[in-house]
């Protein structure tokens, strides 16, 4: 049984976005990818909450793909997660609906990897930084799985980008084959568990 | 078992009527005579002078005058009196100079030809009223009767209603051997008895009649309404009958008090079908009462008369127009729906001829030759719709030179245009525009637009305008149906090209719908807009009273749908304005059924924030 993948995708000027596009192009080659563009969708920025869900229940995977806009997703797709992941639906008292699916970022950003770590320009890895979508795909019962990453796209050569646009076929297409990434769980790494046991003293 | 074989004459003639209208009016119409001459030739055909099963021309003439009676009540009910108000200076200017001037004339030419001068005095005021009856099918036929042409003659006919008060007082003045001290006596008395049953009714129609009305409508009896508006209009045209007052102006004093009533709507379905059926027969009877026998004695007499008053009224009525400075196909159009002689003539020959002013013979020719002018009406508006049609050709065949072709064609630079063709001037993609009215073309070209002159229905203009290369058609005109049969025609012969239309209503929005064409309801909107600056007003916040906005509009959106499907079929059968109540009535029942709730129109963070 393959994976049902929703790739809720977010970017209010993709037309400008070389890598995007190309990314879009690879992901819309898969029968069992559905491409859902917010910005089409809702220009208005108003979501339809029950058409939302009704894609989310019909899928297994849910991939937010977007670039990294100051430290976090595009204002549409926090939108989208302020309205669509209800309570009693997604969270709460009798809120299943997401139980057992997995979540999963692909993430395009300009700067390399090196600049997305401690002392280093960000101060912050890119795990670090999406604490907020981990915690919140917990809560509704998801599995947070290890994000998609293209970095350093401001440089990227034609043959680059097409290198890059196979490399998201491939592993969306692992996606659907079960393949998944390993599962993320910042909150239990050895870091904190260092620090919590030492309060706890 | 011999009564069974007996069949009563009411029945009868009904089947006489109804059968030879539904036979003689379809084809009349089908070969482009009108519905009104279809009736006229029909009564000829069953009249005495005819086929001879009818004899009493005279009793179903009367019986059917109602149906006159009726129209006006509905006139009055489309009408307030504010808009009445407005018509002051055409109904007075226009009614009252064409009322004294014909009547003037006639009575001129009567006494040139040596004739008694009360009986010129009397076919002068006789030929100087217009058929109110054919007048306004006329103008509804031609679609006018919200145009120029339309309301001047509206105006003119009211006035004719009012004028036959005076009238009628004045016939029995004429009376031979009445003094005049006695005319006078019996004027002032009918002049109080008529003003204060006036009186009377404006004010019971203010204060008694909707009570009763509210009262009779919340026993939920059809036919008890539809019987209440019946005895209504009856009861007041007996009332205006006994003063001596016209019983057609006391049924549009009746409708003008109901104008704004909340039962207007129902008044209006209810009548209308028993005016459309009198209508008929009061034509019937008209045809009927042609008297052949005496035409066939004097026929260049008879048929001269009749003409010369038709040419007569006609000229004068142009030359007024003229005066009054309308256009002249409004003042031809105007000029021919009032020339022939009305059925108040009738009235005013008979009553003279019972008073003694002449003769019944003398009546009856008069008659023949009033008839013989209301027969003219539908030809002269044959006439008139080729000369018209030949003439709009002539007009639509110009258009500009295209002199470049461009991706984005919009058809229409009214109010829905200019911003559209604003927008794409302002990313650097101007539109090739194509505007009827020479005005808007002129008005806008000062400030620097092109627009190009050219009807867009017509192919050719399409096809000069570069459809063939256009990626884009927009169809922002103002007249729905012309959209719409421009819209199939570009989609069936140019399906490349993508159109995009401004639709009048929910009703054109679900045709468009159903041709696959994508289309935005032209106040649909803004209205919304507006709706929620109200709700802000109402203490709605910014973002509260936009959500709770689209809300509504992503459900009337789905609605819309629902209905279109439901509608299938049905749609090509039933008119657009039937339709657009029909949706309305659909959907404002489908809310109440539903009473909706104050979460309903609530979005997914009205939902989060109320339980979290």
């Amino acid at each position: 049984m393959s994976n049902k993948i929703l790739i809720i995708f977010a970017h209010p000027n993709y037309e400008s976005s070389r890598i995007n596009k190309a990314l879009m192009v690879a992901a819309q080659h898969n029968a069992d990818v559905t491409f859902h563009d917010l910005y089409e969708h809702y220009p208005e920025q108003m979501i339809d909450v029950s058409v939302e869900q009704a894609l989310m229940e019909a899928h297994d995977i849910v991939v937010l793909q977007h670039p990294l806009y100051w430290y976090s997703c595009p204002a549409l797709m926090k939108s989208w997660i302020d309205a669509v992941l209800t309570y009693g639906w997604a969270h709460g008292e009798g809120g299943a609906a997401l139980k057992g699916k997995s979540w999963v970022h692909a993430i395009s950003s300009g700067g390399a990897a090196a600049v997305y770590q401690r002392m280093a320009y960000n101060q912050f890895s890119i795990a670090e930084l999406l604490r907020p979508f981990e915690q919140t795909a917990t809560l509704c019962g998801m599995d947070y799985l290890q994000p998609f990453l293209t970095q350093d796209v401001n440089q990227v050569t034609d043959a680059d980008l097409q290198m890059r646009a196979n490399q998201y076929a491939a592993w969306l297409q692992d996606l659907v084959d079960g393949n998944l990434p390993p599962a993320v769980r910042t909150a239990h790494s050895e870091q904190i568990d260092f620090l919590a046991n030492n309060l706890a003293i | 078992m011999a009564a069974a074989h007996h069949i009563p004459d009411l029945l009868l003639q009904s089947a006489i009527y109804l059968g030879v209208a539904v036979m003689a009016v379809p084809i009349s119409k089908r070969i482009g005579l009108g519905s009104v001459l279809g009736y006229l030739l029909a009564g000829i055909l069953i009249g005495p002078w005819g086929l001879g099963l009818i004899d009493q021309s005279e009793t179903v003439l009367h019986f059917a005058e109602f149906g006159v009676v009726m129209m006006l009540f509905l006139i009055g009910l489309e009408l307030e009196l504010e808009k009445l108000l407005e018509l002051r200076i055409p109904v007075f200017g226009m009614g009252g100079l064409q009322v004294i001037l014909t009547a003037v004339a006639v009575f001129a030419l009567g006494l040139a030809f040596k004739l008694d001068w009360r009986l010129s005095l009397v076919v002068g005021m006789g030929v100087a009223m217009s058929s109110t009856a054919i007048a306004m099918q006329t103008l509804s036929e031609q679609g006018v009767l919200q145009h120029p042409a339309g309301r001047s003659a509206f105006s003119v006919l009211l006035f004719q209603d009012l004028a036959v008060i005076p009238i009628m007082v004045l016939l029995l003045i004429l009376a031979p051997g009445t003094g005049t001290g006695e005319g006078l006596h019996i004027d002032i008395l009918a002049i109080v008895k008529a003003v204060g049953l006036v009186v009377l009714l404006i004010l019971g129609g203010n204060y008694l009649l909707r009570p009763v009305l509210r009262y009779i409508a919340n026993t939920g009896l059809r036919e008890i309404f539809i019987a209440f508006a019946l005895f209504l209009i009856i009861g007041v045209s007996i009332l205006m009958t006994l003063v001596g007052l016209s019983m057609a102006l006391g049924a549009f004093i009746a409708g003008l008090l109901l104008a704004d009533s909340e039962y207007r709507q129902e008044l209006e379905l209810d009548i209308e079908p028993f005016k459309g059926l009198l209508l008929g027969l009061f034509f019937i009877a008209v045809g009927m009462s042609v008297n052949l026998e005496l035409i066939l004695q004097k026929p260049l007499f008879v048929l001269g008369l009749g003409v010369g008053f038709v040419l007569l009224k006609t000229g004068l009525l142009f030359s007024l127009a003229k005066i009054f400075r309308q256009r002249t196909a409004d003042a031809l159009l105007f000029s021919l729906t009032l020339s022939q002689v009305g059925e108040f003539a009738f009235v005013i020959f008979n009553s003279a001829a019972d008073n003694n002013i002449f003769t019944t013979e003398t009546a009856s020719l008069l008659n023949s030759v009033v008839a013989i002018s209301m027969l003219t009406t539908p030809l002269l508006m044959l006439g008139y719709n080729a000369f018209n049609s030949r003439r709009m050709n002539r007009k639509d065949e110009r258009h500009d030179e295209f002199e470049v072709q461009r991706p984005v064609i919009i058809a229409g630079f009214g109010r829905f245009g200019q911003v559209i063709t604003r927008l794409l001037n302002g990313i650097g993609m101007p539109p090739t525009v194509i505007e009827l009215d020479p005005n808007q073309i002129e008005l806008v070209r000062n400030f620097g637009f092109k627009a190009y002159y050219g009807d867009i229905t017509r192919p050719d203009v399409l096809q000069a305008a570069g459809i063939e290369n256009a990626r884009l058609f927009v169809l922002a005109i103002d007249n729905p149906e012309d959209a719409l049969a421009t819209a199939r025609y570009v989609q069936k012969h140019y399906p490349h090209v993508k159109i995009l239309a401004r639709a009048r209503n929910r009703t054109f929005a679900a045709d468009y719908v159903g041709m696959d064409i994508e289309c935005v309801r032209e106040t649909f909107l803004s209205s919304l807009h507006l709706g929620e600056k109200i709700l802000r007003e109402l203490g709605y916040s910014a973002f509260q009273a936009y959500r709770t906005t689209w809300r509504f509009r992503q459900h009337d959106e789905n609605m819309m749908r629902e209905t279109h499907a439901m509608m299938g079929d049905m749609q090509q059968l039933v008119t657009h304005s039937h339709r657009s109540r029909e949706t309305l009535a659909n959907i404002l029942a489908k809310e109440l059924g539903t009473e909706s709730q104050p979460g309903d129109l609530s979005t997914g963070w009205d939902k989060k924030f109320d339980q979290d």
